[in-house]
């Protein structure tokens, strides 16, 4: 344990109000939610002299608000909350898998979803879901409030495009317009509990009457260095039948959205087969 | 009676509430916070080493090899092993300045101001290419040549296993002071006296001048067989110099990063057979990676290569092996010492000489297992206690083996499920105790010590560490005298009040420990008797009886030393005789599933026979075998320490992934019982036992699943899918 609390600050806002503008004031802080990632750098006294700007008190942002056109989540709400609201288990079935594979129990309870988007983990176990639910950040800072698209609020490996002063408020789920014919969420790790992901996998899709794909929505995470939907399938996919050989075309068009890397956890090999195995199972309906 | 009984683990209700306090949680008033700078380069010439001038060192306690007052050495078996490199650093992460500070960040902070620069030299990383070898032994019975000959087919394998960290629950930690003159030093490790020998030539004391004392220690599985001594040795030169009390905590990285892990190993297997199955000839080469010092690789390979033909009778045999040095951190003790990765290569191996003959490997291992009276690569004629083909037998029966293995081969043909299942085997000995004359040598002693007020106090040095060894003593001590367990207490492992009893390694606690514990109290009994007309019924007599056998003295001690069974022989020279005392047996089925999209494995059961002589207690023996095969699971499946350049590039736990309980599948364990004549009650070895064999059970589990005989651990799902491409 090389984390130093005496060299520390930590300041505690009672709104969302006062945390952007003690943010604003003491802009180096460092915003503290669950604490799931921060805990870790401070273990390895990567916080040593810095200031937290310790979010547990904003009350607002940890509430699931079931509104007309969809579902707005607080940051601060966590991965076994979500997992145990009717509305979001009913009509975001994939998110919830998602917070169930996260870590284990004890970290489910205090990670909160605000956390996970904004520490932009590569391998950040929600963000497939989000990104094929098409998902907005909310977004309060200095200058006010803006909505991110999911697809836009990642920087890079660790980097979100948050601009300094800012938190994270909220993560609205829109409602579908059309409830999807086939959903699943895979997560690929190395073991049963407190795996990281080595690649994981959300995909929905729409089917016609007359058995073309009206929609699909594609989305890997681990594989790149952010979330990556796979736009140029999905526009393939649209108004073909999913057949042997249009699955097959889809499989390899999929490495034109995808760059998976070796590394301490895995090959990038594996992680291509794997992934396409996970896509054509998922297109043929042989994934649960 | 208590032996035989589940009598409450003693140390159990404080670990489970917390109670139990770890050295990190043990307040020594004064002590200050040491930290370790270590090596960046694995090999080169320390040119110089600089203190940032703008850091208040002043605050601090400084030592580097100059401080030393003896040897700079840490004594084991080779004198190689330098406590601060001094001139050269041969792997990275070796020690080389200690700090001290009253706080513990700000001694980390001191470590970053220490600037070392080095003139590389070429390192070496790759064990076959290492022209330094440690030790090498070679075992040769019968008329190699002579079997090869004769033999219908050869089949030739090579097979590789890595290393593994030890990953107990508390990582190393030491704190050492002095008082009155005697140097303290208490913390987390298995060998009081290994320590104590250590610390005598570091500084040039006595034993009366140094006392070693175990605090509560979260695990050892070997990883505090010898690193304890080193660290050791640089608290003491911390706190001898700073003049107060100094504690080492070595966070989980750093103790990954630094500290001793199992060898990794290549064997390879040349085998003649007859075309129904018989051994003719079994020639085996291992190597193991001992990395850049001595330390215990001697002594790891010696077992290595003693279980490297199996629990088979073979006419002809040859083991050839050698430990090397590499350029990383030594490898040293875990649990298995050398036989695990041996074990996995002979015991896949009848994958291999299965397919070549058409004949299954149950049945081949079943035309050459050991029976009684068989004999051994060295010659060693097994004359009772052979429970292999009893382990096998039931292994197989209640696994349902060989239904499981026509159902899954029927599963795995239809292409429409999404998994392949498979089923796999094997089996195993373990040398209980040390090796050949290794018992004679260490000569331990154990005793127990009656008060004037009638207290009963075991007297060991064999350090309890999670595995149940108080609890086990009481028992033992029960048994012999014929009283209740909970009448003895087992003093804490300390060098100024219990006497030599070896280290707490090498599945000897009970056998070997245990045993002298049993002789010591029966000494104690005949007192009793002729001193006080019978062995008290109460505590009240008790009492009574100590006072009298006490005759005002504080305690009475009744102390006795190992003694060597006059039929044992041995001869180091030639490697032929009874290299062990006795052997303990395992048998494995493990039943897994593997995922067709993702080549993710699922054991859903394993099931497992061992013959441990007696099980001094049921459920304890139990949870060392679902424990020791879960470890062993881990190595199998997911355990891999990645080096780049020489050190351990993944030493967290985020990215060397152990086994959660989730990852543990439903065990059934059968304990099976013959007795062995010179361990108490029959008892034999199975601390390391349960770790041996996992590793090829579920290989050969994979290769039923899906054809492919993968020679190499862990069996990862990236290994799997490269295998099936
Ligand atoms: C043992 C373990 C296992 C884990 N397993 C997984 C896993 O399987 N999958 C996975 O995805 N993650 C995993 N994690 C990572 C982590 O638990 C999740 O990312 C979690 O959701 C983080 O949430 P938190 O509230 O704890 O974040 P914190 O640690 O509090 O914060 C994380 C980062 O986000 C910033 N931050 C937090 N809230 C806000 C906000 N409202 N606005 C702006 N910035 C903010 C913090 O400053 C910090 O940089 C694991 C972590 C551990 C320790």
């Amino acid at each position: 344990m090389r984390g130093d609390a005496k060299s520390m600050t930590v300041l505690s806002p009672r709104s969302a109000a006062e945390a952007v503008k003690t943010y604003a004031k003491v802009p180096t802080a460092l915003p503290l939610a669950g604490g799931t990632d921060l805990m870790v750098g401070w273990n390895l006294g990567q916080l040593n002299g810095r200031a937290v700007l310790d979010l547990s008190r904003v009350a607002e942002w940890r509430r699931i608000k079931v509104v007309g056109d969809g579902v707005d989540l607080g940051s601060l709400v966590t991965h076994a909350q979500i997992q145990a609201h009717p509305v979001l288990r009913k009509r975001f079935p994939l998110l919830v898998a998602a917070c169930a594979t996260v870590g284990a129990a004890q970290i489910q309870n205090r990670g909160t979803i605000g956390g996970n988007i904004a520490n932009a983990s590569p391998a950040g176990d929600t963000f497939p879901a989000l990104a094929v639910y098409e998902a907005t950040v909310r977004v309060i800072g200095p200058n006010g409030r803006r909505a991110v698209p999911m697809s836009e609020i990642f920087a890079g490996v660790k980097k979100t495009t948050l601009k300094p002063g800012e938190l994270i408020e909220a993560v609205f789920l829109p409602f579908p317009d059309q409830t999807p014919t086939r959903g699943v969420f895979r997560k690929v790790g190395t073991r049963a509990a407190q795996a990281i992901s080595k690649t994981m996998f959300a995909g929905l899709i729409w089917t016609a009457k007359n058995g073309e794909l009206a929609d699909a929505r594609l989305a890997f995470g681990s594989l790149a260095p952010t979330v990556k939907r796979l736009y140029a399938v999905e526009g393939f996919l649209r108004g073909r039948r999913l057949t042997d050989v249009s699955i097959a075309a889809a499989a390899e068009l999929m490495t034109n959205d995808v760059s998976p890397i070796d590394d301490i956890r895995s090959t990038r090999e594996y992680r291509l087969i794997v992934s396409r195995n996970l896509l054509i199972a998922f297109l043929k309906g042989e994934v649960k | 009676m208590s032996v035989g009984k589940n009598e409450p683990r003693r140390d159990g209700p404080a670990k489970l509430t917390g109670r139990a306090l770890y050295l990190d949680d043990v307040a020594i008033p004064g002590c200050w916070h040491g930290v370790t700078v270590r090596s960046t380069v694995p090999h080169g010439k320390i040119k110089s080493i600089s203190y940032d001038p703008s850091f208040p060192w002043d605050e601090c306690v400084v030592v580097t090899a100059k401080d030393i007052p003896g040897k700079n050495l840490v004594a084991l078996i080779e004198a190689d092993q330098p406590l601060l490199a001094d001139g050269i650093v041969r792997h990275r992460e070796e020690a080389i300045v200690l700090i001290a500070h009253a706080d513990r960040a700000t001694a980390y902070e001191a470590a970053k101001r220490v600037k070392i620069e080095y003139e590389a030299l070429p390192p070496v990383f790759d064990m076959e290419k290492s022209e330094k070898i440690f030790k090498s032994f070679l075992i040769s019975r019968g008329d190699l040549d002579a079997g090869f000959a004769a033999a219908d087919v050869v089949v030739t394998g090579e097979y590789r296993t890595p290393s593994q960290e030890q990953a107990y629950i508390e990582n190393n930690a030491i704190a050492a002071y002095e008082e009155d003159g005697v140097l303290i030093v208490t913390g987390s490790l298995q060998c009081p006296y290994y320590v104590l020998k250590a610390m005598k030539q570091i500084f040039n004391r006595g034993e009366d001048k140094i006392r070693v004392i175990q605090t509560v220690t979260g695990g050892g599985f070997g990883g505090k067989e010898e690193y304890p001594s080193m660290l050791a040795g640089h608290a003491a030169l911390l706190a001898l110099k700073a003049g107060r009390p100094v504690k080492i905590v070595y966070d989980r990285h750093e103790d990954m990063a630094a500290t001793t892990k199992r060898h990794p190993a290549v064997v390879r297997h040349r085998t003649g057979l007859t075309k129904d199955g018989k051994l003719l000839a079994q020639d085996i080469e291992v190597v193991m990676d001992g990395g850049a010092y001595a330390t215990l690789s001697a002594v790891v390979l010696s077992r290595g290569t003693l279980h490297a033909a199996g629990v088979y009778e073979c006419p002809n045999v040859r083991v050839k092996s050698k430990v090397v040095m590499t350029h990383t951190p030594p490898n040293g003790a875990f649990r298995g010492f050398g036989a695990p990765q041996t074990l996995f290569a002979v015991e896949l191996h009848w994958e291999k000489i299965a397919d070549a003959l058409k004949i299954d490997s149950l049945t081949l291992r079943q035309r050459n297992i050991f029976k009684l009276g068989s004999t051994t690569a060295t010659g060693q004629h097994l004359l009772e206690s052979v429970g292999a083909e009893e382990c096998l037998q039931k292994t197989v029966k209640n696994s349902k083996y060989a239904a499981k293995r026509k159902e899954y081969d029927r599963w795995n043909k239809n292409p429409k499920n999404p998994t392949w299942k498979g089923i796999g085997l094997s089996v195993c000995h373990h040398g209980a105790g040390f090796t050949g004359s290794g018992e004679v040598y260490l000569a331990s002693r154990a005793g127990i010590a009656l008060t004037k007020t009638g207290e009963l106090i075991v007297l060991a040095a064999s350090t309890e560490i999670g595995q149940g060894t108080n609890t086990m003593f009481a028992q033992v001590a029960s048994d012999a005298l014929g009283v209740p367990a909970s009448w003895f207490s087992v003093e804490t492992p300390d060098t100024h009040k219990v006497p030599d009893s070896g280290p707490t390694v090498a599945s000897r606690t009970c056998m070997i420990v245990g045993g002298l514990v049993s002789r010591a109290t029966k000494d104690l009994k005949r007192a009793f008797e002729a001193e006080h007309g019978r062995v008290p019924r109460t505590t009240a007599e008790l009492k009574k009886a100590a006072a009298a056998l006490c005759q005002g003295a504080p305690a009475r001690r009744f102390e006795v030393q190992y003694e060597k069974p006059p039929d044992v022989t041995w001869d180091d020279a030639t490697y032929r005789g009874d290299a062990y005392g006795v052997y303990s047996y395992a048998a494995i089925v493990v039943d897994l599933e593997i995922d067709k999209l993702t080549y993710e494995v699922r054991v859903r059961k394993v099931t497992t026979a061992q013959d441990i002589g007696k099980a001094i207690n049921p459920l304890l023996a139990e949870g060392q075998v679902i424990g020791g095969s879960t470890q062993g699971l881990g190595w199998a499946l997911l355990e891999e320490p990645i080096f780049k350049d020489g050190v351990m590039i993944n030493a967290t736990f985020t990215n060397y992934v152990i086994p959660t309980s989730l990852d543990t599948p439903p065990f059934e364990v059968i304990l099976v019982e013959k007795p062995y004549s010179r361990g108490p009650f029959g008892a034999k070895g199975v601390g390391e036992l349960p770790m041996d064999i996992p590793g090829p059970a579920v290989a050969a589990a994979v290769k039923h699943a899906t054809g492919r005989l993968i020679p190499t651990l862990p069996q990862t799902p990236e290994r799997i899918s490269r295998a099936l491409q």
